[in-house]
């Protein structure tokens, strides 16, 4: 299955507290979260971006706090996907946790502008940017994550798990 | 071949005889802990997974500290539904307004973290309990939720890199320091997914309370954790606090670490760490003249009583600037009766400081020092990103309480000496 959608580029080091201040952090859902996402980096970014589009950006996206509000905020903004050259550990988690696809790749993160229409096959972890006509692949997940993801997220994968070990 | 600290604790708590870097692992986990911005999350994710009580209460910690004292009304209800949700699990250590402290002062201090454990926090700063040799991490609200259900959590064992400190410190220099000059050494993202570990003979010499700032923010270099080895200064502090029994686990001398790095420490001056990343460190004397409206002296960083010492050591017969907010936060409500019976509290408020009761409050800008557009803060808290403390316009540079405190008085950030000189 793939998707197209708009490139918005940011650079290194995207911190939680950009993607969601904390004077916002006294609500949790994902609706509400989203309508300050990246707020505090791109102030035009909630208000104009549409289901689909993807936020490609430099090294160490995410990094900070560990809030859950910000794969959420994002998740709540109808991103389809987060692509940078690497994520900070507890972001990467939360990611795959909430089910935001996030895809690591140097490559995608060098190359793509903001503007860019992209089309993501999270299974095949392949990027192709429909402007320029280049294809990046992405790391491919460990097995184990993959499981995750299948799941739909860690709360589904848990109870899969506690079911079948009754 | 040896195995580091990490590998260790975590081959203990996965029921393995070793561990490596890279592995996957399911371990168990000896304490899970959550705060008011945290836990509502946690809770709704844990009321999903279908099951009927935590794993064990003695062992989920929660703590309102961020956006309380209530900030206003949606923080009121965050609150609300943690408190509920420990009433009803019957959870004993869930830490309210009036007994609360900074959840990272206050579990080591209350004996709920010791040596050896595997702690995981729906908060960045967890990994602060690696001043005691436990490994402690920081994770999401939902991966908190599965631990608070289960009691184990996966986890991929980090490499570790090690980091050794020699020579004698200057005056006015502490752990602080020590941790942000390594940050401005290896940038935000130097030890990302790895352990740090941090040793050496400055390191052996070095008391607690500033173990504790260093490993808080091991986190600001991306690390999953950062350790110190357990000695008798460690044992002396948990000796009279622990709850449980503890274990010991030290690196092997033939451990693997991705990279050794020394430090010169005798060379380390007081540290400021520039807007808007704590990597954009500078020695204090390169400062050049940064005008401040605000310090803040406090945090899970910076909020123990041997920092308040530091600050009133500085501000005792000196008076704020004029032109500057000084706000002082005990980190937790034993470190504020010990600052009071020392008489550091009146010392702050005779300074013209404010002293607030315990909140991370500001450091996030949350409430009780929020900036406006344009506004400065020194602070001895962990993070300068963009709008950390209030407007996206505003600037925050990190110290140690020492130097928040000489830049209170001088209205500028300068090191402890230009103002008692």
């Amino acid at each position: 299955m793939t998707h197209g959608g708009k490139a918005w580029k940011y650079g290194d080091n995207v911190d939680t507290d950009v993607i969601i201040p904390a004077r916002y952090l006294n609500v949790s859902t994902a609706q509400e979260l989203a309508l300050h996402c990246l707020e505090d980096l791109d102030p035009g970014f909630a208000q104009a971006v549409q289901p689909g589009d993807v936020i490609v950006a430099g090294e160490n996206f995410g990094c900070g706090s560990s809030r859950e509000h910000a794969p959420l905020a994002i998740k709540g903004a109808e991103v389809r996907a987060v692509v940078a050259r690497s994520f900070a550990r507890i972001f990467y988690r939360n990611a795959i946790n909430v089910g935001l696809p996030i895809l690591e790749s140097p490559a995608a993160a060098e190359a793509v502008q903001s503007g860019h229409e992209l089309e993501i096959d999270l299974e095949a972890g392949r990027i192709r940017n429909l402007t320029t006509g280049e294809t990046y692949q992405a790391e491919p997940y460990p097995p184990f994550m993959m499981d995750i993801i299948n799941a739909g997220g860690l709360v589904p994968y848990t109870r899969q798990k506690l079911e079948s070990e009754g | 071949m040896g195995s580091t600290q990490a590998e260790k604790i975590l081959a203990a708590h996965a029921g393995l005889d070793e561990v490596r870097a890279g592995q996957f692992i399911d371990a168990q986990v000896d304490l899970v802990l959550s705060n008011d911005i945290t836990a509502p999350i946690a809770i709704r994710e844990f009321e999903r997974l279908g099951v009927k009580g935590l794993f064990d209460p003695e062992r989920v910690v929660m703590v309102a500290d961020h956006f309380a004292p209530n900030k206003d009304i949606k923080s009121a209800e965050q609150c609300l539904t943690m408190r509920r949700f420990a009433h009803q699990q019957r959870m004993p250590y869930h830490y309210d307004v009036g007994r609360m402290g900074i959840e990272h002062v206050l579990l080591p201090e209350q004996g709920l973290v010791v040596p050896g454990d595997v702690v995981v926090g729906a908060d960045s700063h967890t990994c602060t309990y690696g001043a005691l040799g436990a490994f402690a991490t920081g994770m999401g609200s939902t991966d908190i939720a599965v631990a608070m259900a289960t009691g184990r959590i996966w986890m991929r064992v980090p490499e570790t890199m090690r980091f050794e400190y020699h020579g004698a410190l200057k005056p006015w220099v502490g752990g602080k320091d020590l941790i942000l000059h390594t940050i401005g050494l290896i940038g935000v993202s130097g030890a990302r997914y790895k352990a740090m570990e941090f040793g050496g003979p400055t390191i052996e010499a070095l008391p607690m309370a500033d173990r504790f700032t260093m490993a808080n923010m091991a986190i600001e270099a991306g690390a999953k954790t950062g350790l110190f080895a357990v000695d008798e200064e460690t044992r002396a502090y948990v000796e009279t606090r622990a709850r449980r029994p503890y274990s010991v686990y030290q690196s092997d001398p033939d451990a693997q670490y991705a990279q050794v790095i020394e430090v010169d420490a005798s060379q380390i001056e007081p540290q400021v760490a520039f807007p808007h990343l704590p990597e954009n460190v500078r020695p204090v004397s390169q400062a050049g003249e940064v005008q401040v409206d605000q310090a803040v002296i406090g945090s899970c960083t910076n909020g123990r009583l041997a920092d308040l010492r530091l600050a009133a050591e500085v501000l005792q017969g000196r008076q704020v600037h004029p032109d500057v907010r000084c706000i002082v936060i005990p980190g937790s409500q034993q470190v504020y009766l010990d600052a009071l019976r020392e008489g550091l509290v009146e010392t702050f408020i005779t300074a013209g400081a404010a002293v607030s009761t315990p909140t991370c409050g500001p450091c996030l800008g949350g409430h009780m020092g929020v900036l406006a557009a344009g506004e400065r803060a020194v602070s001895t808290t962990n993070r300068n990103f963009r709008g950390r403390m209030g407007h996206p316009e505003s600037e925050v540079y990190l110290t140690n309480p020492a130097v928040a405190a000489a830049s209170a008085v001088a209205g500028r950030i300068v090191g402890p000496e230009e103002v008692m000189s």
